[in-house]
């Protein structure tokens, strides 16, 4: 029998059996948790980790600042002649850039959480049974939010200044925000089904990157050769930085932004359930 | 309360070629602990698991309050609780967040929530620690804050997986005592573990398990009758007596006599005497006969068959990975 380090308190704890059998007894139960709360309950589990694990913020926040500055002062000069101009052309792509890569975080986070014996609990818990993932992303949009809100105000502090206004703006953020909620189950699916929170991270940049940078993130995708153009077009980063862009520049594009939903909906629809079976099978090992 | 707390027959869960839980037909009774006692590795764990509905089974059947573990996973998971080998609440979070949660989650409103685990957290003696999180409590109180969580809604049926391994022996008296105090209001236990011992203080039946068989089934009592009742250790002073010594035990005791490694000790099984009582006579007409023959004796003690004893009786041979 091995002794633990302890630093238990100085009086020694004895159970009572009066004070336990007072906690035991029988009362009427609650009805159970609706899935929505339930899915909030999970939701305010993530945040209280974000405000005890605080750190976990810099990619959200210092990574978006990096790839903003980083790219308006590499490309701006060469690519439109100046940085400015450039900036009003980059910055809704490299918010979408940006966010879109952090969805990744949500399986690796999935990952390491899953290994862990709270999940058991939770799984043995009587509760709709997407919540505690529905949860687990509810907190990772809040970390969405947090990182285009920061490229937004480098952006207008740099000299970005969107014709859609402040509307324009909301609009734009609020549809990456969707079209990255349902993306980020294609993560949660990795992160349950590699082994480990390594192969989840060399999976998401494996796809991440030719998404996002064989797009109209960065240039204007008519200068490229034909075959690339092909690839551009049906990528869907193309379609919500269209989408995105159009709306903070205060041109609504119907077409992109449906796009974009129905893309959203696909990914979610058949993203969800697959990440559900894994779920639901995890353990099998 | 008419069905068993458990009732499994033919119970198969396969991991590629390991049949980790290879035909266990189990019936646990209501209002009792009952012990599940085995080595690592011998499937314990996977049978909880496929009890508590985290693991589906390859064959056979399991029923927990009358209700299948599979088809009727929902209605099994709102009487059971289960408290795992690791730590089964959020490391990162408080005591207090972690009650709240599951609170939550069970249904209890913010209110209703908080209460809950204040009450659940002076209980458990953890109300100094309510606000601290949970990667900083020592091992004792985090075991007591699994199980806090674990009797959040009462459960009728409450798995306890190893709940004593690597605690402190105060810790484990603690714990101990808290099972006494769960089943006495009417919670089912199941019970796993590795310390024969731990199953006899506890547990009302015992079934011992290896390979994912059930190889033996019944009160502490029948099992240790049926295995020998004990092991008497001596240390003697002076290792010149010893071959005098190991010849008057055997004579005494009618078994043989193991001389180990250590130049001054001695152990042997105390007869097979099918009761404690006779156990101990044999020891003391031992004893008697050491004093009497002039051999100086350092130590004495009877002890309980160990787990590698019970696995020896039961299955004539070696476990492999006793802890």
């Amino acid at each position: 029998m091995s002794t633990t380090t302890t630093n238990e308190p100085a009086t020694v704890y004895t159970p009572s059996a009066d004070a336990l059998g007072a906690v035991l007894a029988r009362e009427a139960r609650p009805p159970r948790a609706g899935a929505w709360s339930a899915s909030l309950t999970f939701g305010w589990r993530a945040i209280l980790k974000i405000k005890h694990v605080p750190e976990q913020l810099f990619d959200v926040t210092a990574f978006p600042i990096i790839m903003t500055l980083m790219f308006t002062y590499l490309f701006g000069g060469a690519l439109a002649g100046s940085t400015r101009e450039y900036l009003q052309f980059l910055l809704p792509g490299i918010m979408v850039t940006s966010v879109v890569m952090i969805t990744m975080y949500t399986g690796v986070g999935l990952n390491t959480d899953i290994e862990k014996g709270v999940f058991d609990r939770f799984r043995t818990l009587p509760v709709w049974r997407p919540a505690a993932l529905v949860g687990m992303i509810f907190g990772d949009v809040l970390r969405y939010v947090l990182a285009a809100t920061t490229i937004m105000v480098v952006g207008l502090v740099l000299g970005f200044r969107p014709g859609g206004g402040v509307i324009g703006v909301l609009a734009g953020i609020g549809l990456l925000v969707v079209f990255s909620f349902a993306f980020s189950w294609i993560w949660t699916m990795f992160g349950l089904f590699l082994r480990s929170e390594k192969s989840v991270m060399g999976v998401s940049m494996l796809v991440l990157f030719p998404l996002t940078f064989l797009s109209n993130v960065f240039v204007d995708p008519g200068t490229m050769p034909g075959w690339l153009q092909g690839f551009v077009e049906v990528n869907p980063i193309t379609h919500v930085v269209a989408a995105v862009r159009a709306l903070m520049a205060g041109d609504w594009d119907t077409g992109e932004t449906m796009w974009v939903l129905a893309a959203s909906a696909v990914l979610l629809l058949v993203f969800g359930p697959l990440t559900m079976r894994l779920y639901n099978r995890k353990g099998a090992r | 309360m008419s069905a068993p707390a458990i009732e499994t027959s033919g119970l198969v869960k396969t991991f590629g070629d390991n049949r980790a839980v290879d035909g266990v037909d189990l019936t646990v009774p209501h209002g009792t602990v009952y012990g599940l006692l085995g080595p690592n590795g011998a499937g314990k764990t996977t049978l909880v698991r496929v009890l508590a509905t985290l693991l589906r089974p390859d064959g056979g059947q399991a029923r927990v309050f009358g209700r299948d573990v599979v088809r009727e996973a929902d209605a099994v998971r709102s009487r059971v609780s289960l408290t795992g080998q690791y730590a089964s609440v959020d490391e990162d979070l408080t005591g207090t967040e972690n009650l709240v949660l599951l609170a939550r989650l069970l249904g209890h409103g913010k209110r209703a929530a908080r209460d809950r685990a204040a009450q659940l957290l002076e209980a458990f003696g953890l109300t100094d620690a309510a606000g601290r999180q949970v990667k900083k409590y020592s091992g004792g109180m985090r075991r007591r804050i699994d199980i806090a969580a674990s009797i959040l809604n009462t459960p009728d049926l409450l798995f306890l997986d190893e709940p004593t391994t690597g605690l402190d022996p105060r810790s484990r008296n603690q714990v101990w005592d808290i099972i006494r105090v769960v089943v006495a209001h009417g919670t089912t236990v199941l019970l796993t573990t590795q310390y024969l011992d731990e199953a006899d203080r506890l547990a009302g039946r015992i079934a011992v398990i290896d390979h994912g068989k059930v190889i033996a089934e019944g009160t502490p009592g029948s099992l240790k009758a049926s295995i020998g009742s004990g092991t008497v250790h001596v240390r003697l002073r002076d290792a010149a007596q010893r071959p005098e010594a190991e010849r008057l035990l055997t004579t005494v005791l009618g078994t043989s006599v193991q001389a180990g490694t250590d130049p001054v000790a001695l152990t042997a099984r105390a007869g097979s005497a099918d009761s404690e009582r006779g156990a101990a006579e044999h020891a003391s007409r031992a004893l008697a006969a050491l004093a009497d023959a002039g051999i100086l004796v350092d130590d004495f003690s009877l002890g309980q068959p160990s787990l590698d004893e019970v696995f020896l009786a039961l299955t004539d041979r070696k476990p492999e990975a006793v802890a």
